[in-house]
Order: C-alpha cells, then structure tokens, then sequence
C-alpha cells in the first residue's frame, strides 16, 4: 500500500455554500503532511472527508486502501483541544487506553496487551510518570501528548492532527515537533492548522486549503499561493529559523 | 423512633430508597459529567404522559410509564441531534408536550385519579412490595448494561469525535444513556415525583465529584449519598410529619448548599 490517503476531485457544499472544491491528494507512507488556511477554509471538513465522517457530494476518498467508515478506526485521531471535557473525572491511563476502543466489544475488559500499549504509547510520549494524574491538572502541552499517545495504542499507519498547536505555548511547541519528527519516522502524519508560524522543518510537504487546494511537493511555499488561499497579502515570517518557509525574495 | 420498622410500610420505603439511591447513583454520574441534565429534566417530565395513559387504560401507571418514558428518551435524543431546531428548544417543546399528554389522558379517565399525588411529589410510604420487585428488576438491568458499556459511555461522555473516530456509534450509545436515564425515572418516581426527581439526579453526583477523580468510584461515594440522604430525610418527615420527597431534596439541598458555602470559605490553595 503506497497511499495511505487518496482524495481525488471532491467537492462537499453546506447547503449551498461551497466548502470544498476539487481537492485532490495524495498522502505517502511516512510522508508529514502540514494544511494550512485560513478558518473557513475547510480543514476540518477536509479532515471529515478523509475519516469518513461526512459523504463528499463528488470525487472519491480512500483511507488506507479502502472504505474511510471502515478504515478510520486504524487512524490515529487527535481531535481540536477545546473537543473534550477537561474536567472530567479520568486519568491519563484511562484516556490512553481509551485508544484502545475501537479493538472492543461491549463486556471486554482492557486485557494484558491493551496495558503494554498503553505503558508503551505513554512512554514514547514521555508522559508514564503522569499516568495517574487527572487530565485536566496537566499542562496544554502535556494534555496534547497523553491525546497523541491515546492516538497511538493502535499503532496506526497513519495520524491525524487538527490544530495541535492550540493550548500550547511556543516553548512547548518545540518540544511537540520533536515528538511528531520521532514518530514520522514510522508512521504518516497529516496535520491541520491556520497557524503558519507552527511550519516546522520537520514537515515534508505543506498543502494550503482555502476552498480550493494548493499543494507541494516539498515544504516551500510562495506568498502567491498564500495569498490566493487567503485572498489577502500575507506577510511570512518564519520563527526560530533554522529552517525555510519562503525562497529568497 | 426504631419501632415503626416493624411496619411493612416503613420497611419498604428503606428498600425503595435503596433500590432508587442505586440507580440514580449510577446514572446520576453520566447526567453530571456529561452535563445533560436539561434533556434528562425532559425526559423526567414528558414521562408524565405515561402516567397518564396508565390511568386511561386502567393499569398500574408505572407500566405506562416504562414505555412511554423510554418512548420520550429517543424521541428526546433523535429530535435533539438530528433536527435544525437548536437542541434546548426542541427539548423544552418535548418536555410539556409530554406533560401536555398526560394531563388530558387523565382527564379523560373516569373517575377520580387516586394517587396522582404521589407521581407528582412523590410518596415513598406507599410502595407496595410488587413495585419493589419492578425496582429490583430495573436495577438490575441499569446494572447490567452500565457494566457492558462502562468504557464506551467512559469514551462517549469524555470525547465523542474521538468515539466515533475509533469507529463507535455516538448516536446509538447516547440513545442507549438517554434510555437509562428514563429507567432510572421510573425507579425514582415514587420515591421523589416527577417535579423533584432532578435534584436527586444531580445532588449526590455533583457531591460526589469533590471526592474523587475516578467515574467508577464516583458512583460508588453517590449511591452511598443517596441511601444516606434518603433515609435521614425518611426519618426526618416522620418525626415532623412532612411529605418524605420534599423533605429527602430539602435534607440533600442543604447538605449540598453547606458544603460549597464551606469550600468557598476555604482558603483558596493555589494550583
């Protein structure tokens, strides 16, 4: 399997109101992923389409060679942080083997592998020591850890981000890219975000979405193409170099 | 004040506010964690109509009331999710047309109503043995089906766009809660009424939560509130000849009032 994801020609309206308008792509084994636009543009629904979760009025969607219903639960999904309830009475082990759903019946207790997943996933992340906390005493950057780990129980061929960088402040961002530069090496990542400061050097390809996809091969991307996704002049500036977002100009 | 244990009556009013302080322990916790207590509220009230139409078909109205209330707990959760009408107001139209229903049902039922008194308020005095054995009964399936799905509920109140990512049905498993829910109305309606059922729903949850971080042991510190609350306020509307429902709400109430008075009283650590 070549393609973890295949979107070709899709089209999605919200009554009416055009959201999507042929996006095609095209995402590789290990490949890094980065989508940015602007709020509106359709990241989310783009992220939607791609887990199956809303039917595109046109084109077709592949999800680890097959149906996206069938296949998201093999997906490594980290929602929007502000999607869950962070007071909620659980601890960071409940909330990793949580990941561990999808393999589980009604009746079925976590067993001896669902445990060293989740010991595993906890560590590669680097949160084990805070397995018995409550979520909602741990940092945002910590809390966006134990939700990758979640993401991870499944040892997923593929991971999904929608804004990771929300809740989190830049001194942990660094950190975080660290951590999804680790995992690239193993899995696919595609993340999603209206932040352009968060284009790291770790990414490997960067598509911007504004209705519309425009999409690269390599990391580079041209304040024209910024400018026809945010139909307004944008103004790059790239933090904490060293890495490049624009040619020379 | 022992003595009147000897009376059946008094014995079973113990095992109704047992059997009832177990159901509302448990699903209690869900209505809180989850915030949901407006739509259980709906639930709660538009079973009414099932109250009604046991009296208009002349049966015991709490076999009325199981149908019904489940009825309403799916309707409730379809119209809720599904329709473009924003979810409190089709809750709160759900709510009185429920309500609505019964009282014209029991309108037309020939007759006199005898105890619609105690659906309303609540008179735990009056549970005869079989609806104790109906109590058991619905304890046992909340029981059961809690403990089947006590990770997907976990899942489904902590994060649903996760659930249904990892490939669950949020719907079905919200329309499963919300059935609950309306099987934990009928257990408690004796005990409290109709009108005061939330507050036993929520108080000893809410409680509860200040104890523990753990949804598990949530409900355990809950259901033990609830039979301790329940038989004080038992006791009490004896020795002052008050209604035991208002008089179990008003003993929880205050406990609850006093204890966040005594939280906010204290100094505040900082995190």
């Amino acid at each position: 399997m070549d393609n973890v994801i295949e979107l070709k020609d899709i089209w999605v309206s919200y009554d009416s109101i055009r959201v999507l308008e042929s996006v095609t792509l095209n995402v590789r084994d290990k490949d890094f992923l980065a989508i940015i636009g602007p709020n509106g543009g359709g990241k989310s629904t783009l992220l939607k389409v791609i887990l199956g979760l809303i039917t595109p009025d046109r084109g077709s969607v592949r999800l680890l060679g097959g149906n996206p219903k069938d296949m998201r639960k093999y997906v490594g999904y980290v929602p929007q942080y502000h999607s869950s309830n962070l007071d909620f009475p659980i601890t960071v082990w409940d909330v990793v083997l949580m990941g561990r759903l999808s393999h589980k019946g009604p009746l079925q207790r976590y067993n001896e592998d669902d445990h060293k997943a989740a010991h595993e996933a906890l560590e590669t992340v680097g949160m084990l020591e805070f397995k018995d906390r409550q979520i909602g005493e741990l940092s945002g950057g910590q809390k966006q850890r134990v939700f990758i780990a979640r993401s991870l129980v499944t040892k997923p061929k593929l991971l999904i981000l929608d804004e990771p960088s929300t809740g989190i402040d830049s001194r942990m961002q660094k950190e975080f890219y660290e951590l999804l530069n680790r995992l690239k090496s193993e899995i696919a990542i595609v993340m999603v975000t209206h932040d352009i400061s968060a284009i790291s050097v770790y990414i490997d390809k960067i598509g911007c979405l504004n209705r519309k996809f425009h999409y690269h091969d390599d990391k580079e991307i041209s304040s024209h193409d910024l400018e026809v996704s945010y139909q307004c002049p944008v103004e790059l500036i790239a933090h904490g170099v060293p890495h490049r977002v624009l040619k020379e100009h | 004040m022992l003595e009147i244990l000897q009376y059946d009556f008094m014995r079973n009013a113990i095992f109704a506010a047992i059997l009832a302080s177990v159901a509302c322990g448990i699903i209690g916790v869900y209505v809180v964690v989850k915030k949901i207590v407006f739509i259980s509220g709906g639930i709660t009230h538009a079973s009414f109509g099932g109250i009604g139409l046991g009296y208009y078909l002349g049966i015991n109205p709490l076999y009325g009331l199981i149908p019904f209330s489940l009825f309403s707990a799916l309707v409730m959760g379809l119209v809720s999710k599904r329709s473009k009408v924003a979810e409190d107001t089709a809750i709160g139209i759900l709510w009185s047309l429920g309500m609505a229903i019964g009282i014209i049902l029991i309108y037309w039922t020939p007759g006199y109503a005898p105890d619609l008194m105690t659906y309303l308020f609540g008179n735990i005095l009056t549970v005869p043995m079989s609806d104790i054995y109906l109590m058991l009964g619905l304890d046992a399936v909340i029981i059961f089906i809690v403990y089947a799905y006590y990770k997907q509920f976990m899942a489904l109140c902590f994060d649903e766009e996760f659930t249904t990512v990892a490939g669950l049905s949020v719907e079905k498993l919200y329309l499963l809660l919300l059935c609950l829910i309306a099987l934990t109305v009928v257990l408690l309606i004796k005990v409290v009424g109709i009108i005061l059922i939330i507050a036993l729903l929520t108080m000893p949850a809410s409680l509860s939560r200040h104890y523990t971080n753990d949804l598990g042991k949530m409900m355990h510190i809950s259901i033990f509130f609830g039979i301790f609350f329940s038989i004080v306020g038992l006791s009490l509307s004896y020795l002052f000849d008050a209604p035991s429902g208002a008089t179990i709400i008003l003993v929880m109430s205050s406990v609850y009032i006093l204890h966040f008075l005594y939280d906010g009283l204290k100094p505040k650590i900082a995190a």
